[in-house]
């Protein structure tokens, strides 16, 4: 199960490994190996007490970091911006999925499909997802390990995150930052699924009889650990912007949207 | 708030009592324990007088350097517990509860990181930078005595107040770190993250203090020319770590106490609505959490660097490249904090800059690796406890330095972040970095400061444990990070992380055993320390001027303060037969006198921690003014010197 963002960090990792064991493999055999052959008790290296300055071995030292940081820097700028969270991925138009973090529990509005869920998550196969993330309690951090990284939900402000799935299957996915006692089963399941089982998902959801109105959020909203998963047939408009402004004491001016403090 | 406020007690009432898990209660009861057993052991002594007059209110810096340790030990050992409780409950709760309560689980993984930064590794490096620094500067004393004595007495009052949260109410849940809104009063009430904050807030106060101390005994008080670039390493370390702490702990003093006001007063700086804004605590937090990483890895690095160069009997290699790579670290430190939330969803060019200036710190401590490296080359080194564990770091020490620069890859971070590769990171990194160098620099001083030797075979038996534990302990959490696990998990339901948290939990106990090994080594060596025993004041052979002294040395170091004239100039005296030349000195010197000011500030900000966690606000108000009443009558003392005669004095050699 991977995407093609899980997949460019795993080849950065191993190639960003890669370049450091040239450094690192020797610098801890050198350590060994000058141990054992200048050992005061039968070593065999001779003794300069006085040897405290080279030059060349000076410019060696410095440079050799340098060098590699000087390399690895390069990638750092580039891939931050290849791999930016927030960029939009190339190819179909992608999916819009918006993710509030509750105690402790996920709830998942599409606002094109005008439906919701808690707990379960499902898109189509190959094609790009955004999502838009908040918090309605304490700080979270919303990722699905299999297809990349993870992003701060915060109360009050709206952060983003830009993933796709190459197979279809189920993924876990959870909240990273530990926020209080049911933090360790605040998992959801992510579904990558083909295009005709998405929309028969999308389906079964809007069969649901329970539309997200204030009544069913409010009880949605209380606190509880393993959640099972709900669907809901129907979500009230803007209803994500209307959550973030409200913790910002402005939800009479929405029409000028919100903007994420960071963003 | 709904919850009871009496003008007598605040909020404290029965159910403070740690009555609601077995664990909680025995971990009560050890508590109580210690202290009265340690009450009962000087009473049946008859010490109180020796230990009040000798110690208490003494305001040597090697008697304070020496509490300092002990605190730092007696520390080690509950954050320990804490430690491998965690392990325990990590290797049992796959599809299960374990054996704590999530609760329960979150205090301790809360206490665990608070003990071993404030309370274990930061008074164990101040207790080292007391002891020797004036050593090694041809120093009397400190510039401030008295004001050193407050540093520890509130860095103590700091970790008694983590010690009663154990008997009396709880700790907090929030982590280490705090973080709000999570810390805030909307998820976290009770009194556990007021005791995270007061204790850190009394002793953070001292450690300020100790930075101010430091900075000014190092640049006044140095032996006559003694120039700065003479200066032993550890020394220059020492130097710039207590500037990092003068300009770093003001910042976390300044995040807790605002968010005492959102806690306490109802005021909204981290809160989720009514303006406040998380991210600007964390700002704050980190300005001091970066670099305080490297006011404790820098004197450790200054250890190494004694170490290395002695026990291969040789010159440090590159000193000046050495004494730039430190300056260039600590500057450093203060450009990277956004790296502890990448994230937050920063824009790219954002974390793309962090990320840089954070791999570029790998350049000066690269450096100071290669340095030592070629110290040990064409050496003649002997591998004594502190040897060894310099030697151990230098092997552990660039696979953390390797973890770190992949941490500092915003898209790994990404998806690294919050996962068990962190917490093995910068374990990685305080172990053998940090501890590993306060444990090498305990070995090695010990001598100095007793008069006898610790036993060299247990201290070798505690390297090995804790190598050995720590690569059980930790690399499997690398791999577990990899796999996606959290840190903080009280439970999980991944089958296949369990046999790697069950290694984990062998390597805990691993260095369980290395522990086990310092307890032993202390007691075996105090036991036959006749047999141990140091009549040279050199046992090493030495380099710097601590070691020109008798062990252990006068209260006024020096009988006559060297003149230096060259770096390591007692080892050159030593070896070319002509001795250091000393400044005359008059008949009689003046010493601090004791001060019980240091204990009354401490139990003050004592008093005003425990009100201020409680709401009793009478017991605050009256612990401020014991201390600020204290400081005043300070200054109406007008005797605070005595004499001695340095030729009459009691010398050992």
């Amino acid at each position: 199960m991977t995407g093609p963002i899980a997949d460019a960090v795993d080849a950065l990792m191993w190639q960003a490994f890669g370049l450091m064991l040239v450094i690192v493999v020797p610098v801890i055999a050198l350590t060994l190996f000058i141990a054992w052959r200048y050992r005061a008790s039968g070593g065999s290296g001779t003794h300069q007490p006085d040897w405290d300055h080279s030059r060349a071995v000076e410019i060696t030292v410095w440079g050799i970091p340098v060098l590699m940081i000087a390399i690895l820097a390069t990638w750092v700028w580039e891939k931050t911006h290849a791999l930016d969270p927030y960029k939009v991925l190339p190819g179909a138009k992608p999916l819009q999925i918006e993710a509030i973090a509750l105690d402790w529990k996920w709830l998942f509005i599409y606002p094109e499909l005008n439906i919701g869920t808690v707990n379960e998550l499902a898109f189509p196969v190959g094609q790009p997802v955004t999502f838009r993330i908040t918090s309605e309690v304490a700080m979270n951090s919303f990722m699905i390990p299999a297809l990349g990284g993870q992003i701060y939900a915060m109360a009050g402000m709206e952060t983003k995150l830009n993933l796709q799935a190459n197979e279809t299957g189920t993924m876990q996915g959870r909240n990273m930052q530990f926020s209080g006692d049911g933090f360790a089963g605040q998992t959801f399941e992510a579904l990558s699924m083909s295009q005709d089982d998405f929309e028969a998902w999308v389906s079964k959801v809007q069969d649901s009889d329970t539309p997200l109105d204030h009544a069913t959020f409010a009880e949605v909203r209380k606190p509880s650990v393993d959640a099972p998963v709900r669907y809901f047939s129907t979500v009230p408009p803007d209803f994500f912007s209307k959550r973030v402004a409200h913790f910002m004491g402005m939800e009479h001016e929405m029409m000028h949207g919100t903007k994420a403090a960071n963003e | 708030m709904t919850e009871h406020v009496s003008l007598l007690l605040g909020r404290l009432g029965p159910d403070a009592l740690p009555f609601y898990s077995w664990v909680a209660f025995s971990g009560a009861l050890v508590t109580l324990a210690g202290g009265v057993g340690f009450l009962a052991v000087v009473t049946w002594l008859g010490q109180w007088r020796a230990l009040w007059t000798g110690w208490l209110t003494s305001v040597d810096h090697k008697r304070i350097g020496i509490m300092y340790i002990v605190l730092a030990l007696v520390m080690l050992v509950r954050g320990f517990v804490d430690a491998i409780m965690m392990r325990l409950q990590q290797a049992l709760s796959y599809n299960s509860d374990g054996y704590l309560p999530p609760e329960h689980f979150e205090q301790i993984f809360s206490s665990h990181g608070t003990i071993m930064i404030f309370f274990m590794a930061m008074p164990f490096m101040t207790g080292l930078l007391n002891y020797i620094i004036p050593l090694q500067i041809g120093a009397r004393d400190v510039a401030f005595p008295v004001l050193n004595a407050i540093s520890f007495w509130l860095t103590a009052a700091g970790a008694g107040l983590m010690l009663i949260s154990l008997v009396i109410g709880r700790f907090s849940t929030a982590g280490w770190t705090g973080y709000p809104p999570y810390s805030g009063v909307e998820f976290t009430p009770g009194v556990g993250v007021d005791y995270w904050i007061w204790s850190i807030m009394v002793s953070g106060v001292g450690t300020t203090m100790t930075g101010i101390n430091f900075v000014v005994t190092i640049l006044r008080k140095r032996a006559p020319g003694m120039l700065l670039m003479r200066m032993p390493m550890f020394t220059w370390t020492g130097l710039c770590s207590s500037i990092l702490i003068i300009f770093a702990f003001p910042a976390l003093t300044v995040a807790t106490g605002m968010l005492a006001l959102d806690r306490t007063l109802g005021m909204h700086f981290f809160t989720n609505d009514a303006g406040g804004n998380m991210m600007n605590y964390m700002n704050l937090f980190w300005i001091w959490g970066h670099p305080e990483v490297y006011i404790l890895i820098l004197p450790a690095f200054g250890i190494f660097s004694e170490v290395v160069a002695t026990f291969s009997s040789k010159r440090l290699f590159g000193y000046p490249s050495l004494v730039y790579a430190t300056a260039v670290i600590a500057i450093l430190s203060f450009t990277v904090w956004l790296h502890h939330f990448f994230t937050m969803g920063a824009s790219a060019n954002v974390n793309a800059v962090f990320g840089i200036a954070t791999m570029v710190i790998a350049v000066p401590t690269g450096v100071k690796v290669f340095d030592w490296l070629f110290t040990m080359f064409r050496g003649r080194i002997r591998f004594e406890p502190p040897m060894l564990y310099t030697i151990g770091f230098m092997c552990l020490f660039v696979i953390g330095g390797m973890s770190g620069v992949l941490l500092a890859i915003p898209p790994i971070n990404y998806s690294t972040h919050n996962t068990t590769f962190l917490v093995a990171h910068f374990h990685n990194m305080v172990i053998p970095g940090v501890l590993f160098g306060y444990l090498a620099g305990y070995m090695y001083w010990f001598p100095k400061a007793f008069g006898f030797h610790l036993d060299p075979t247990w201290g070798a038996r505690s390297f090995w444990f804790w190598l050995i534990g720590f690569l059980l302990a930790f690399m499997p959490l690398y791999l577990l990070g990899l796999m996606g696990m959290p840190r903080r998990m009280e439970t999980y339901g991944n089958a296949e992380w369990q046999p790697l948290l069950i290694v984990a939990f062998i390597g805990a106990c691993l260095i369980l055993m290395g522990i086990v090994c310092l307890v032993i080594q202390l007691w075996v060596s105090i036991k036959y320390r006749r047999a141990l025993r140091d009549t040279t004041g050199d046992p090493w052979d030495g380099r710097t001027l601590e070691w020109s002294m008798p062990s252990p040395p006068p209260e006024w170091n020096f009988d006559a303060v060297p003149v230096v004239t060259t770096r390591d100039a007692f080892h050159e005296a030593k070896y070319s037969g002509t001795p250091m030349k000393s400044v005359p000195q008059p008949g009689t010197l003046h010493v601090p006198r004791n001060s019980v000011v240091g204990p009354c500030m401490g139990f003050g900000g004592f008093c005003v921690g425990f009100g201020a966690v409680w709401f009793i606000w009478w017991l605050a108000l009256a612990g401020l003014a014991v201390a600020v009443g204290a400081l005043i009558g300070r200054a109406f003392v007008q005797n605070t010197e005595r004499e001695v005669a340095p030729d009459l004095g009691a010398k050992t050699t």
